[in-house]
């Protein structure tokens, strides 16, 4: 209010002052421009992680024969403790880190080689490749893995017919070999937009420093290994810690497949069995506990992974 | 000539192509898998349709009425819940590049770890808590968590703070245009190649969140296109009809966002740049 009423007489001469000086208090008008925003960031991101994390503290009571309503009680840690016991739930934990893996190796050399083939001097029809490339990232998980699924399923596959043809292994959804057909989707998805990350990353570098390299008698291996790479380390770093995350919540890849195989069970990933609980069960409590556990499991990894890799050199952001 | 083509360069792209080849095979197998019949989906190679019957797939699909209906949703739901993220987390990350507060970089803290929380943690307490309010089945308890973008914010901000000179600011100031005027006339102006990725970002994220819509609608009236795919989908195995619809539908939604991502590749870039590489 007072900003208000000190701005309005004499502004000539008074703004500047004001903002040279860099008076610290919120402003009314900077609250008008954060305060959209930071009441929508309460709102649908703030109050649902503190809802689920306070409903995660309390448990439906049902009275033995059922005849009363049933009651909302206090249950501290229990949710947690029947989470963390269920043998269902920490299997698929497992299961995602091991997927985690499998994943974040494969999408980093993926998108790594990609971007160094197309920076590479050699390279021809750039713009060509840089939309294929990208392209699939422009497709919902959904439909990327209906697309999959479909090139996994014997009736439907060419690709099946193909290896079956050559005498080679073909059966994508066993299984033993399930993880890998997801991993595979999320390759097919990110790689790309990985990629173009990394080409952005890359064409900040002076090209003067490849010709002094190429001077010295380097040839395109040896400038990718030693200059290139570390020099992409920082937006490395950001693909690992986002495909990290991203293969912590795996869901709508096994969800569309589950009907494809029986390798998939409805509680094959954390979120599924979240998932599970909330609707196939009608626990939101428990649901609740594992939607926080899984929370919590994707700050700790890719904090402590930003940790451990700003240890090691430089900050990354 | 051909001494000219060295070893390399053949591997190089050798390499290229094939990696081209794996990424367009879904994309090329669903464009022909949508002209062909069910019993031809199951009874021919997959990359060949001998009878190709793609008028009759797009009249089927669009015959069902709601398979339209889902793709008006879906740009609703991205459409406008990327326009109100785009200018919400503009005006806040423009606030927080020009003019210091107190608690601003503890509120910037809290959007960089919103950064780093997937819409997927998000989906399952949005639900208790709209069901809570007994807005869940609305139209809005699928648009409203849309509008929140901490990537934006972030964007907005470091792009504000390279792109958009003080002193500019201060002239503004001199001459005696307003704080909102300055952010109209000269904020938004010098920002909008952030506001376009921060759109393409958004929509792009509505538009694939699968989570959300599935445990907030129940009505297929209000289903975005991705929700309406997998129902189909679930229900091919009492009727094979379906895989035709749903293999068709794919083709049509796949076919609809790839275009428009090509089109607008350049602003990717832009984005990604400013996005990516360490100020």
């Amino acid at each position: 209010m007072t900003g208000v009423l000190q701005r309005t007489p004499g502004t000539g001469t008074g703004a500047p002052a004001q903002a040279r000086r860099r008076p610290r208090r919120l402003r009314p008008h900077v609250l008008v421009f954060v305060a959209p925003f930071f009441t929508a960031f309460a709102l649908f991101f703030l109050a649902p992680i503190g809802y689920a994390i306070y409903q995660s503290f309390f448990k439906l009571t049902s009275s033995g024969l059922g005849l009363t309503e049933p009651t909302v009680d206090f249950a501290g840690l229990g949710n947690y403790v029947t989470a963390l016991t269920d043998e269902a739930f920490t299997g698929s934990v497992v299961r995602v880190l091991v997927f985690s893996a499998i994943e974040v190796p494969i999408m980093v050399v993926c998108a790594l080689g990609l971007a160094l083939l197309l920076d590479s001097a050699r390279a021809r029809f750039r713009a060509f490749f840089r939309v294929s490339y990208f392209l699939p990232y422009g497709v919902p998980g959904v439909i990327a893995s209906l697309l999959w699924g479909f090139l996994y399923v014997p009736q439907t596959s060419p690709l099946v017919d193909l290896l079956a043809a050559a005498g080679l292994p073909h059966d994508f959804l066993r299984a033993d070999t399930i993880l890998l057909a997801i991993a595979n989707i999320a390759t097919w998805q990110f790689a790309g937009y990985n990629m173009l990350v990394l080409i952005a990353g890359l064409q900040a570098v002076p090209r003067e420093l490849y010709e002094a390299a190429r001077v010295d008698g380097a040839g395109e291996l040896r400038i990718a290994w030693h200059i290139k790479i570390p020099l992409v380390r920082a937006p490395l770093i950001l693909i690992t810690v986002f495909t990290l995350i991203g293969t912590l919540q795996l869901f709508v890849e096994p969800l569309i497949l589950k009907p494809m195989t029986t390798a998939i069970t409805s509680d094959y990933t954390p979120n599924l069995a979240a998932y599970n609980q909330a609707f196939g069960q009608a626990n939101t409590h428990l649901a609740s506990a594992m939607a926080t556990l899984i929370a919590i499991m994707a700050f700790v990894i890719s904090f402590g992974f930003l940790r451990l890799v700003n240890r090691k050199g430089n900050r990354a952001w | 000539m051909v001494n000219r083509i060295r070893p390399g360069t053949v591997v190089v792209l050798a390499l290229l192509f094939a990696a081209a080849a794996y990424f367009l095979l879904p994309v090329v197998w669903v464009l022909i898998a949508a002209t062909k019949s069910t019993a031809d989906l199951f009874g021919t190679f997959g990359l060949w349709s001998p009878d190709p019957q793609l008028g009759q797939n797009l009249s089927r699909l669009f015959g069902t009425g709601v398979f339209g209906r889902w793709i008006v949703n879906s740009f609703l739901y991205a459409g406008l819940g990327a326009l109100a993220a785009t200018l919400l987390s503009t005006a806040a990350g423009y606030a927080m590049a020009k003019y210091p507060f107190t608690g601003r970089e503890a509120l910037f803290n809290l959007v960089l770890a919103g950064v780093l929380v997937p819409p997927t943690v998000l989906a399952l307490p949005t639900y208790l808590i709209f069901s809570e309010a007994g807005m869940t089945g609305t139209f809005w308890s699928v648009l409203l968590p849309g509008i929140v973008s901490p990537f934006g914010v972030y964007l907005a901000r470091i792009h504000a703070n390279a792109a958009i000179p003080d002193a500019l600011l201060e002239s503004a100031r001199l001459d005696g245009a307003g704080e909102y005027r300055i952010f109209v006339s000269i904020g938004l102006k010098i920002m909008s190649p952030a506001l376009v990725t921060i759109f393409l970002f958004q929509f792009i994220s509505i538009w694939n969140n699968y989570f959300l819509p599935l445990v907030m609608l129940s009505d297929q009236n209000l289903y975005p296109v991705t929700l309406g795919l997998g129902l189909w989908n679930s229900q091919t195995f009492r009727d094979p009809a379906f895989f035709e619809l749903t293999v068709t539908g794919a083709a049509v939604s796949a076919l609809l966002l790839v275009l428009t991502m090509a089109s607008l590749q350049r602003f990717w870039r832009a984005g990604l740049t400013a996005g990516s590489v360490k100020e």
